[in-house]
């Protein structure tokens, strides 16, 4: 793998190799045992758009691991404002790296900065296409709390149109054998590509227009926000606002291991009376953001995980 | 005669120029826009249309006077008639037959019809590249962005 654009970059045997890397690492993620395998390598950070948790966590991995991190800042402080482009841009943070990770409000930036830049390039998420790393983080998530990645019911919910996290997840789901329910107001539904990507995956997928009716059966159920900033006008965004709501009382009759995820930030979609259950998973979802970045930036950069590091105290 | 040849005979032979057959129906319009062809000021023009081709059910054909159709312009034509084949006319015999091909992949031929995609951003200078997923039916996709595009647009986004 040189870069990581989408799931299809990664093989299913990859994806349980990079999981498996992820969960060693963890008490390195923790700051319990200092283990600098990056050391001497440098980050570029380069984030076009607004982010909190993927850029902190791409940072706090490479931090974690002896590495360095060089941030783009606030694009408003940069040359984009000048009218730099996105190439120009990519090829002199290129010369200045070792992996560049990158989020673009354009779909296909990622792409773009690949075969432009001659480091390996992090999609950490473009527009509304694909966001791999946060997927990585959702099914080191879901691994740990069922123990497998095949075979599961999981429900996509929210805006399916828009959400990246909720493509690039459907993906790597089909591809493991999961069934996948897209839940969604009928104008943020599941973007064409997607489904007949899906499709040729051989993946078993359908389409509800009520959460309440799936949930007794989940495994997963994965909310998402309904992004207003990717609405062209507030009219549309207003009238499916709010579409979709859990709260701790829905969850009555869910099976007792189902976990309730959500890329956050959330806003109305999870009350935060869910945050009590033991259902919700939202913020180990959000830790778990380190240690699976941890990993992928070894195996982006070819530095092996050793098989053991416990040994190596802090 | 068979129905093909009937086809063709439904306008005169041209002396000197291009004649494209198996136009898919009802594309013949969209071909000449590709081409440039606008009415006012173009070389004399004649289109048959929705005549029945052995090949592909209904087609269009299009005889255009007086002009020999470039590779390029014929790389533009496979976007919407991938099965056309073409002939130069030179004094009313076929000098030159030429097949429409469409590879794997459509370089600076035509833009990403999707508005949001990084290479609709102004003076990106990588190439823009369509893949070609299925030839039939046909399918294109943004290397990029990963869009289907939108095949009644592709005109309007033909570079």
């Amino acid at each position: 793998m040189r870069s990581l654009i989408t799931m299809d970059d990664l093989s299913n045997e990859e994806i349980n190799e990079i999981l498996d890397d992820a969960e060693r690492l963890m008490p390195v993620a923790k700051g319990d045992i200092y283990l600098p395998l990056l050391e001497g390598k440098i980050l570029g950070n380069m984030f076009f758009e607004p982010s909190t948790r993927t850029r902190m966590s791409f940072e706090t991995a490479m931090k974690r691991l002896g590495g360095e991190v060089l941030n783009l800042g606030a694009v408003a402080s940069s040359s984009v404002v000048k009218g730099e482009t996105l190439y120009d841009t990519i090829r002199m943070v290129d010369g200045y790296s070792d992996i560049i990770a990158l989020r673009h409000p354009r779909q296909g930036a990622a792409q773009y900065a690949s075969d432009a830049a001659n480091v390996p390039i992090a999609n950490a998420g473009d527009g509304a296409g694909h966001h791999p790393t946060q997927t990585m983080l959702d099914l080191f998530t879901i691994r740990q709390a069922h123990k497998t990645l095949q075979g599961l019911k999981v429900i996509l919910v929210g805006d399916l149109r828009y959400g990246r996290t909720v493509h690039s997840l459907s993906h790597a789901m089909a591809r493991l054998g999961c069934e996948l329910v897209f839940v969604s107001p009928e104008s943020l539904k599941m973007p064409k590509e997607i489904i007949k990507d899906l499709e040729n995956h051989g993946a078993e997928i359908s389409e509800s227009d009520s959460l309440a009716r799936e949930l007794e059966s989940a495994d997963v159920i994965y909310m998402t926000r309904i992004q207003k900033e990717r609405f062209p006008d507030e009219d549309e965004y207003k009238k499916v606002a709010g579409s979709f709501k859990l709260e701790a009382a829905d969850l009555a009759s869910c099976k007792e291991n189902m976990i309730v995820m959500h890329p956050l930030p959330r806003v109305d979609e999870i009350n935060p009376d869910v945050d009590k259950t033991t259902h919700a998973r939202y913020f180990e979802q959000a830790f778990n953001g380190v240690v699976t970045r941890m990993a992928l930036l070894c195996r982006m950069m070819k530095v092996e995980v050793p098989s053991k590091i416990n040994e190596v105290k802090k | 005669m068979s129905s093909s040849e009937q086809s063709m005979r439904r306008v005169t032979a041209i002396r000197n120029g291009t004649v494209i057959d198996h136009v898919p129906a009802g594309q013949a319009l969209l071909a000449l826009q590709v081409f440039g062809v606008h009415g006012e000021n173009s070389n004399p023009v004649s289109l048959v249309m929705n005549v029945p081709s052995g090949k592909h059910g209904n087609k269009d054909i299009i005889k255009i006077e007086d002009r020999e159709l470039t590779q390029e312009e014929l790389d533009k034509l496979a976007l919407i008639a991938p099965h056309a084949s073409v002939s130069i006319i030179r004094n009313y015999s076929v000098a030159e037959k030429r097949n429409v091909q469409i590879g794997d992949e459509v370089v600076n031929v035509a833009k990403c019809s999707y508005s949001n995609c990084i290479t609709r951003g102004l003076r990106e200078p990588l190439s823009h590249r369509l893949k070609v997923v299925s030839k039939d039916p046909f399918e294109l996709r943004c290397h990029y962005c990963g869009r289907i595009q939108d095949l009644d647009s592709l005109v309007e986004n033909l570079i």
